[in-house]
């Protein structure tokens, strides 16, 4: 063998899809978490409950680094229709663990191959229930694994405890295979290939979840009080996280409800509801994908061009149409901005890890409110579904903001002289009323046809060129509430890395290895919302070449960078990919390599 | 806006709650002289003020069509959503959750509902929003100038349109076989009966679907016209004489023993129904199709309160809100405290 490779690998299991192998696959992950070294899983999954191949992807760093990586150090095959393509996706030098039922040839002496004896444990094993073997069985892999790479069984444990939520007889009945592979694995498998794991203490007071789970919660420390959705991947989870934790989080003594979720007949019905909550003064939002969201749109153009507070997650997944459903991307990015026909221009947020879903989910309705207007937050699958370690979720740090709300006292005080869309603080956000007030004078009749200062229609058209003027001013006061940009710096840079969202770890990943392997020093900007921070502008002017990576065909967001400061186009370079799978390092060390002649 | 003024001696006629009629008033109509839409909208003025509904406690919603262009003519004091095309429903249900107090009027047109609204029509009465859901139907498309609607009838002429050859879609009879609690047809050229059914309509805890034939003066009003006035008043059959007892309220009229059901509604008003040519029971789902399919066949305009359960728990009392409207709420009863989230950091693995 050669010299121990420890803690820096990845690990690819190729299963049926509905075969049950998520509990193995998350089983794998967690123990490794709790063995305190740096870890990421991303499920590689096709549109399909049975049968398909799917992939899960395991990635260990020692030094943080857990993008996904195209490379595969381990590879588990589960499934004899991906047998030729995993065991050619083994790394030289690389381990193969197969199945033994499957009877097909290994091609390859480059590699270190082992057997699963699957069959055979699963014989002896005579206490599961017949309809359970299948799903159990995938537990050999993971002892057989635990045992070549130097898993700890007792983290093994905490993670089949925590999935199975404390049942003992599923735990029992999964660890039990799991320890009975390992002692076939410590008695039969001859290790010979060079990777382990250690334990370390990265991780200590990490959590892990799924950034769907986290804006779900974040967005019930924000308030929600009603959500219409219609159930679609990767938008799905989200909805069903908020109906989860709604009532843990919101119980009450007397068991009523401060919320309503409702899952609608469709994404127009689902933003229609959640515009008509928001018009009624509640905190409304939908959550969906790419093919929901373009059923959303005139609703969209109705409640930017009516100022109705509504909060829209799009989880975006690879398009056009239903393109990969279950492949990630970031290709939403320019229809969401200006979604709606006619003059809009749409508020985004861009969160890019699991606790900026989180916070980015309270916060978004002080945006909505404050500004009233629809507020869009753009997350992808692979952040959404995949599992990421994360920082606990910390609570609000600001209370909420309700925006400019008048009750019947406020009236009062007004003699009732208000008018729904006058701008009185000259700010561009007008005073808005919620019906259920009592006062005569609160009611405003709302359209999305032309209505001038006091909500009366018009189709004056200076009136329509006041009010969209005034509806920008607005759009520019966003600034102050979108999260700044994340920059981070490296003394010398030359260049400018610019990205968005689920990237995060790949670009900084491939800034180590441009400074280490190439001795080029860059600067980072991970953009978190539109329209764009004053800091923005700024980073592009002092370096010389920005790359902008982003997952999509066309450089979506380079294409806005360029539409808001054109006078920066020499320092702009798009760098636009989407294979609907999650970036990787390699990609941008790549792409910057070529373009930087080294 | 002012109160009414109650100055002693003065004749100036109120309601229960101090309002006079014109309270309910709305904007100037700006649709077409003698549209069927403009006489809808006066009876919902006049069962508003007579219900003693105050018009705070109403939010209006409607579609896009002439039609839905109407609640900006009644109650200017009541809220109003007016939506997007088709997408009426959706907008209320997502609305009635703001105050669970408030009563929902929605106006929408054959077109609205029928032809592009059709999935959200079915959906919102599904979920028994508590909604009175006027279709004001014309068989026509009035604000786009005279297309077939979804609910014109076979050999129907229409001078740009040729002769419409498909099915007509019946809404009483689709609102039915979706489930609605409350189904009734009838004829803007019958204002008392409108205007009856309206009452009964906004007592009925869930989802009211009112049929309201409304004669599009300007596109389809020809004699022989299914939707047109001539056809509607030479043709209704009203199944029974119905009026309106508001809750606390004695009945009054005499009618001799069989000749008058009596249905109580959720807040305990009643509605009388008087026997006319036939018996007729409308809380049976099977006798409301089996007149519906009889009033097609014989080619009459049947009119009246089709079906009703007045039982059914609606939408809101499904989910179980607390007292204070939802609208109402504040940070302390929206936000967790501060100490769960450890509890929620302790739940991720
Ligand atoms: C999405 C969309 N498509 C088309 C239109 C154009 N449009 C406006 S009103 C209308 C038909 C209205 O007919 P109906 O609901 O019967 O109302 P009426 O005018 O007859 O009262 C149409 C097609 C629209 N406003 N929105
Ligand atoms: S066009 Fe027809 S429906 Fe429209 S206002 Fe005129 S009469 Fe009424
Ligand atoms: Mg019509």
């Amino acid at each position: 063998m050669s010299e121990k490779i420890v803690n820096d690998f990845s690990i690819t299991i190729g299963t049926v899809n509905g075969s049950g192998s998520q509990t193995a696959n998350n089983t794998i992950l967690r123990s490794l978490f709790k063995m305190g070294i740096p870890v990421s899983g991303k499920n590689i999954f096709p549109s399909n409950i049975q049968g398909l191949s799917t992939w899960y992807t395991i990635r260990v760093n020692k030094d943080g680094f857990t993008a996904r990586r195209d490379a595969h150090e381990i590879v588990i095959c589960m499934n004899s229709n991906s047998f030729s393509q995993d065991l050619a996706n083994v790394l030289p030098g690389g381990a193969f663990f197969y199945t033994d039922s499957i009877k097909l040839d290994i091609t390859r002496d480059d590699i270190e191959v082992y057997r699963l004896p699957v069959k055979d444990i699963m014989r002896e094993q005579k206490d599961v229930p017949k309809q359970l073997k299948d799903l159990v069985a995938n537990m050999v892999y993971v002892g057989v694994l635990a045992q070549s790479i130097g898993i700890d069984l007792e983290q093994i444990r905490t993670a089949l405890d925590y999935h199975f939520k404390g049942k003992q007889k599923p735990i029992d009945l999964n660890f039990k295979v799991i320890e009975k592979s390992v002692e076939w694995a410590k008695g039969n498998l001859e290790k010979t290939d060079p990777y382990f794991v250690k334990p370390m203490n990265k991780n200590d007071g990490l959590i892990m979840t799924d950034g769907n789970t986290a804006a779900a919660i974040g967005s019930i420390y924000g308030g929600v009080q009603f959500m219409g959705w219609y159930p679609i991947t990767p938008g799905s989870s989200l909805a069903e996280g908020i109906i989860e934790y709604l009532p843990i989080l919101r119980k009450r003594e007397d068991g009523k409800h401060t919320y309503a979720v409702i899952q609608a007949e469709d994404e127009l019905a689902a933003i229609g509801m959640a515009i008509g909550a928001g018009f009624s003064g509640l905190r409304a939002m939908t959550a969906t994908s790419g093919p929901g969201l373009s059923l959303m749109t005139e609703f969209a153009g109705l409640a930017y061009y009516a100022e109705v507070p509504v909060v829209i997650w799009d989880v975006q997944r690879v398009g056009p149409s239903t393109g990969l459903p279950t492949r990630t991307s970031q290709g939403d990015l320019t229809f969401t901005h200006y979604i709606g026909h006619g003059d809009t221009e749409q508020i985004i947020l861009l969160p890019g890890n699991a606790n900026e879903c989180f916070e980015f989910g309270w916060r978004a309705f002080d945006i909505a409110e404050n500004l009233q207007s629809p507020v869009f937050v753009l997350s992808d699958l692979d952040l959404g579904m995949n599992q990421w370690m994360a920082k606990p979720f910390e609570y609000p740090n600001e209370p909420m903001d309700r925006g400019k709300v008048l009750w019947e006292e406020d009236l009062e005080k007004l003699n009732g002289d208000w008018g729904r869309y006058r701008d009185v603080d000259n700010d561009g956000i007008p005073y808005r009323t919620v019906p259920g007030n009592k006062h005569p004078a609160s009611a405003y009749f709302l359209r999305g046809t032309g209505h001038d200062e006091n909500g009366n229609l018009t189709e004056d058209s200076a009136t329509w060129t006041r009010m969209l003027d005034r509806i920008k001013k607005k759009y520019y006061k966003a600034v102050e509430f979108i999260p700044a940009p994340i920059i981070e710096k490296k003394k010398g840079a030359k260049i400018g890395i610019i990205a968005m969202g689920s990237t995060e770890l790949a670009v900084r990943e491939a800034r180590h290895q441009l400074e280490t392997e190439a001795n080029i020093k860059s600067d980072s900007m991970r953009i978190r919302g539109i329209p764009f921070a004053e800091d923005v502008p700024k980073f592009i002017e002092s370096h010389e070449q920005n790359y902008v990576f982003e997952m999509n065909r066309d450089g979506q967001l380079y294409q806005l960078l360029l539409g808001e400061y054109p006078h920066l186009a020499d320092h702009l370079i798009s760098e636009a990919f989407n294979d609907g799978l999650p970036a990787t390092a390699q990609w941008i060390l790549d792409s910057i390599l070529i373009k930087e002649k080294i | 806006m002012a109160e009414p003024l109650q100055m002693a001696g003065s004749k100036i006629k109120v309601n229960r709650i101090g309002l006079q009629k014109t309270d309910y008033r709305g904007n100037l109509t700006t649709l077409c002289q003698g549209c069927g839409h403009n006489s809808i909208s006066n009876q919902i003025i006049a069962a508003c003020y007579e219900a003693n509904i105050l018009p705070e406690d109403v939010v209006k919603f409607s579609g896009i069509g002439c039609s839905s262009k109407s609640p900006s003519y009644f109650l200017s004091r009541s809220f109003g959503f007016n939506s997007l095309h088709g997408r009426m429903p959706s907008v209320a249900t997502g609305a009635l959750f703001g105050n669970k107090y408030l009563h929902g009027i929605g106006v929408s047109g054959d077109g609205d509902t029928t032809n592009i609204g059709m999935g959200q029509f079915k959906h919102v009465i599904r979920r028994n929003v508590p909604l009175v859901y006027i279709i004001e139907n014309n068989g026509v498309y009035g604000l786009t100038k005279g297309q077939f609607s979804a609910t014109a009838e076979v050999g129907l002429n229409l001078k740009y349109q040729g002769v419409n050859s498909y099915m007509p879609i019946d809404i009483p009879k689709e609102a039915l076989i979706a489930g609605a609690s409350f189904i009734a047809r009838s004829f803007a050229g019958d204002p008392k009966q409108v205007k009856e059914l309206l009452k009964a309509a906004l007592s009925h805890r869930g989802i009211a679907i009112l049929d309201i034939i409304s004669p599009c003066v300007t596109f389809n009003n020809s004699d022989e016209a299914y939707h047109s006035y001539a056809w509607g008043r030479e043709h209704e059959v009203a199944i029974h004489d119905l009026s309106y007892v508001p809750p606390s309220e004695e009945i009054t009229v005499d009618y001799a023993e069989g000749e008058f059901k009596e249905v109580t509604l959720h807040d305990g008003s009643k509605i009388l129904l008087k026997k006319l040519e036939r018996e007729y029971d409308p809380t049976s789902r099977v006798d409301a199709m089996r007149v519906l399919e009889e009033s097609d066949n014989s080619e009459s305009l049947l009119t009246g309160l089709i079906y009703i359960d007045p039982d059914r728990p609606d939408l809101i009392e499904q989910h179980n809100l607390v007292d204070e409207p939802l609208n109402r709420l504040n940070e302390s009863d929206l936000r967790p405290a501060a100490d769960t989230i450890d509890m929620i950091n302790n739940l991720m693995f």
